[in-house]
């Protein structure tokens, strides 16, 4: 049968208002710390006030022995490690003999409150043998005394080390008319989404364990839970409930999740963790804390020739995706730009602070940084126009990347363009008053990874069951994780759009892995280009058992056979037809209820040398971003009044949410660019609260005009490629090169705080460099 | 153990009496209480305002709040905005214009915006700022929660 005809859409590409909207606003949207189990128990964790430590005794003797105490567990019950990467297991539910970080768990204690709970906490005894705290990153790069795990590289605190090399880079620098070189720094961020983790797990005599948890992946937690605790998978149930933001802060099995579980094994009664604000913190996977160092040649019109680039990067105590991390630090420099030859070395290197992960715009932030405010310098020593650059090195459609990523579709060149147009670039650019400016900065992300963390690549990454039943309503099974993004009002919509049904037919199964088939979760950017495909072709699959049963009713050919709102009819005779529920009848006669399967698995996409799959996606995104500012040179403040966001998500299947995930992406990269920071004072998490780590408030916002641009892939949903993450990256240098263009200032410290600004410009007034005459 | 004594108090309209120890704090008593699970716990510090209620009215941080200061004074939850199932203007601006994503801030937006429009039912895009100053969103960058409190005065956001 034919697909659905991307021009006769009837919902998709509209604005889609999220269907769980009602029960958000009105309070009655369930997440995990609103359910409550009989007999629950309350859950705590002991966590280490030490950076560094071996454990020489823990004795839960006391604490255990307190009237309401139930459990105090440690972590020789459960020591296998675990880790979202299945390459760098070394996490554990509890501390195993030393702990790592100022948060690091200890204990777990269920007790029948909270009071209790943390008497208990305080009743345990530990003894501890200090250990060497390393802070530094750099320094863990060699040989250490006391290294943070064993695995690490020589006896050091060295997790990965990444080396790339295509093309000549030494020729192209060589041969270059111009070059210019980045050294920046960016202070750790975090998620600080406004749910705290909450976690409740309950085992029956029926030898089942039932875990329901604030996660974006709940197929991982799964896998964790069962190879942790020894218990097959089918004999672990996961439900999600509504998920607070995530924003990846919830993207790997989290130690707390495993805890949880242990103690309702030990007690036989269900047990509740739930975080803290200040847990929430240590326990991070936030953007790593970078350094690195960015040189680009050109030729004299302008023509990349080649990046070298370094990037070393703090992991924290645990891996948990850092090997992504250390390559995305280097191969996210890849697009949108055409590029001959390319150089990268990328080290992540482990402390004993809490541990990175992945953030929104995961490994791409920082780096992205570093070259766009580079190719903002490299512009201005060629005397182009920032645009006229960017635009001469645009990677074309359907073109490969020196290290064979895979491009089909990409509108930068219009993203450019429109941008360009509506900002009004060529009147501001250079030509705005002293303290006022505009700046470029651009993008592109992985819509998917294509690489699915599986026990088999060839398992799909996502499955989408249907079932539609005698009272003509579709209920819909698939564990994609909806966490604010909208996933399930696309999935519900996309639904609808093919089998033409009113939206309000469809019923999206709430996430439990004993009913919804697997999908890998909501990370990488992934889901509406996955899912999106799955949940087409399963929806393709009913639409085209109600076109046979309209033609059984009507003896027309199936291929004349027309699906229109809630009817499918004849094309050219549109009387005659069946109401969808005619239809529905007519093929649920002799077989009951119908089902539908749709799956989706990334084509073979990257090359063949070692980390060849890092960054390879079926599709990307690319954006092109300007910011307007203004700067009060006396304090240093200064606004971001304006982003004119020009994004390329393919065709945009539900526009509200594409501009929230831009307007939330711009929220969180200004956040990191002007004032977000992790601040320790050598292993201690100074800032652990929403009062000290300060996102940006209302009044801070600018104003955001949202420009969607993008053709249609030619293998996403309808067209759609993501629009999660890749709206972040432009955010932070189209912000840094408005602030040159403002006040001459360029700045290679994140975040760019007040002080830092008028330190800036001592250092220009220093070098007695003027700046639009001042 | 401290004493507990007999709170009375006026939740969405309705008078209840709950036994609560003094220490108690008004968002314990709701959510755990009361099961009014519908204002979230955030951060136990005020920062966050997701445990944002009504007190005679006016926005407060029910993390901050001893539940026997409230004795006597009218608390309106998120549970009190709508009437049933049906939502407050408020609460269907928030819904068509998109304005929820994860949610979990939303109920706390809905009364800080419901306070405003109350007192001031043509308040400027100004005023919607700082009315919502207090309470903190991650997803959305605030930019749709604004539009929908403004579209939400009568006569929409014209």
């Amino acid at each position: 049968m034919a697909t659905t005809p991307e021009r006769d859409l009837r919902l998709l590409g509209g604005s889609i208002p999220y269907i769980e909207g009602p029960l958000k606003v009105s309070g009655r949207a369930e997440y995990t710390d609103d359910l409550k189990r009989p007999g629950m128990l309350v859950g705590k964790l002991l966590r280490a006030p030490w950076a560094h430590a071996r454990l020489v005794r823990v004795d839960t003797t006391k604490a255990r022995a307190m009237p309401g105490v139930f459990a105090v567990l440690k972590g020789e019950k459960y020591p296998t490690p675990f880790g979202v990467l299945p390459i760098t297991r070394d996490e554990t539910a509890i501390a195993v003999d030393r702990s790592r970080y100022i948060g690091d768990i200890i204990a777990a204690v269920a007790a029948q409150d909270e009071l209790t709970a943390e008497r208990a906490l305080a009743a345990v005894e530990v003894e501890i043998e200090p250990l060497p705290e390393y802070a530094d990153p750099r320094v863990g790069r060699e040989r250490v005394d006391a290294p943070i795990h064993e695995k690490g590289l020589n006896h050091s605190n060295l997790q990965k080390e990444v080396v790339q090399h295509f093309g000549d880079v030494d020729a192209a620098f060589r041969a270059a008319a111009a070059t210019v070189r980045v050294r920046a720094s960016f202070a750790g961020v975090t998620h600080a989404f406004t749910e705290p983790q909450c976690t409740i797990a309950e085992a029956t005599p029926d030898g089942r364990l039932t875990v329901w948890s604030s996660t974006q992946v709940p197929h991982y937690l799964h896998r964790s839970l069962s190879e942790v605790l020894g218990m097959p998978m089918h004999r672990i149930r996961v439900v999600k409930p509504e998920v607070g933001g995530g924003f990846g802060g919830k993207s790997d099995p989290l130690p707390h999740e495993i805890a949880c579980a242990a103690l309702a094994l030990e007690t036989g009664r269900p047990v509740k963790i739930l975080f803290d604000r200040d847990e929430v913190f240590y326990t991070n996977h936030g953007r790593h804390p970078t350094h690195n160092d960015v040189r680009i040649a050109a030729d004299a019109e302008g023509h990349l020739l080649g990046y070298d680039i370094e990037a070393l990067i703090e992991g924290g105590a645990w891996s948990s995706f850092g090997t992504v991390t250390t390559y995305y630090n280097g191969v996210m420099a890849m697009g949108p730009y055409r590029l001959p030859s390319f150089r990268y070395k990328g080290q992540r290197v482990f402390t004993n602070r809490p541990p990175s992960g992945a953030m929104r715009a995961h490994g791409g932030t920082n780096i992205r940084y570093s070259v766009e405010v580079g190719l903002d310098e490299l512009a201005e020593k060629l005397q182009l126009d920032p645009f006229e650059l960017r635009s001469r090195n645009a990677l074309p459609p359907n073109s490969t990347t020196i290290n064979e990523f895979r491009v089909t579709s990409t509108s930068f060149r219009k993203c450019l363009d429109v941008v360009r147009e509506r900002s009004g670039w060529a009147d501001k650019w250079r030509r705005l008053p002293y303290g006022q400016g505009v700046g470029l900065g651009c993008g592109f992300y992985i819509s998917g990874s294509a690489s699915p963390i599986h026990f088999t690549p060839k398992m799909p990454q996502c499955t989408v069951h249907l079932k539609a039943d005698m009272d003509g309503g579709i209920t819909v099974h698939s564990m994609q994780a909806d966490i604010g993004q909208g996933s399930n009002t696309l999935l519900a919509a996309i639904v609808a759009e093919v089998i033409g049904v009113s939206l309000d037919r469809v019923h999206v199964s709430p996430v439990d892995s004993d009913i919804t088939p697997v999908d890998i979760g909501s990370y990488s950017s992934r889901v509406t280009f996955m899912m999106g495909n799955a949940a087409r072709k399963a929806a393709e699959g009913l639409r085209d058992r109600l076109i046979e049963a309209t033609h059984q009713l009507t003896g027309y050919p199936r291929e004349a056979i027309r699906v229109r709102h809630e009817r499918y009819e004849v094309e050219h005779r549109p009387e005659v037809g069946a109401t969808y529920l005619e239809a529905l009848h007519q093929a649920l006669e002799g077989t009951g209820a119908l089902q539908s399967t749709g799956s989706y698995t990334s084509p073979p996409v990257g090359g063949s040398f070692k980390g060849a799959r890092a960054g390879t996606a079926p599709a990307y995104s690319f954006a092109a971003y300007v910011a307007q500012v203004t700067v009060d040179d006396e304090t240093g403040v200064y606004d971001v009044e304006k982003v004119w966001a020009a994004f390329d998500c393919g065709r945009p299947l539900n526009r509200l949410a594409v501009e929230g995930q831009i307007q939330g992406s711009i929220h969180m990269g200004l956040g990191q660019f002007m004032g977000e920071s992790m601040d320790y004072r050598g292993t201690r998490l100074m800032n652990p609260s929403l009062l000290d780590y300060k996102i940006i408030m209302p009044h801070q916002m600018p104003e955001i005009e949202c420009l969607l641009v993008g053709a249609d892939d030619p293998e996403g949903p309808f067209g759609a490629k993501e629009a999660g993450e890749g709206p972040l990256v432009a955010t932070l240098p189209a912000a840094a090169n408005a602030l040159y263009d403002a006040i001459g200032v360029r700045f290679y410290d994140l975040p760019v705080t007040p002080d830092r600004v008028l330190k800036g410009l001592d250092r220009r007034r220093a070098e007695s460099r003027l700046w639009k005459g001042h | 153990m401290t004493t507990q004594r007999v709170l009375r108090l006026s939740i969405n309209g309705q008078p209840v009496e709950v036994p609560s120890p003094p220490e108690r704090i008004l968002l314990d008593l709701l959510r755990e209480d009361l099961n009014l699970t519908g204002t979230k716990r955030g951060c136990d510090l005020g920062t966050c305002g997701c445990c944002t209620v009504l007190l005679d009215g006016r926005p407060t941080l029910s993390c901050l709040t001893l539940a026997a200061l409230s004795e006597g004074k009218a608390i309106t939850t998120i549970e009190g905005v709508s009437s049933g199932t049906n939502l407050h203007p408020v609460q269907k601006a928030f819904v068509e214009h998109g304005a929820t994503q994860c949610g979990f801030c939303t109920p706390g937006f809905v009364l800080s915006a419901v306070a405003l429009l109350r007192d001031h039912p043509r308040a400027s895009r100004v005023e919607v700022v700082d009315a919502i100053s207090g309470n903190l969103c991650r997803c959305t960058g605030y930019t749709k929660i604004i539009e929908a409190i403004l579209a939400a005065r009568p006569g929409g956001s014209g």
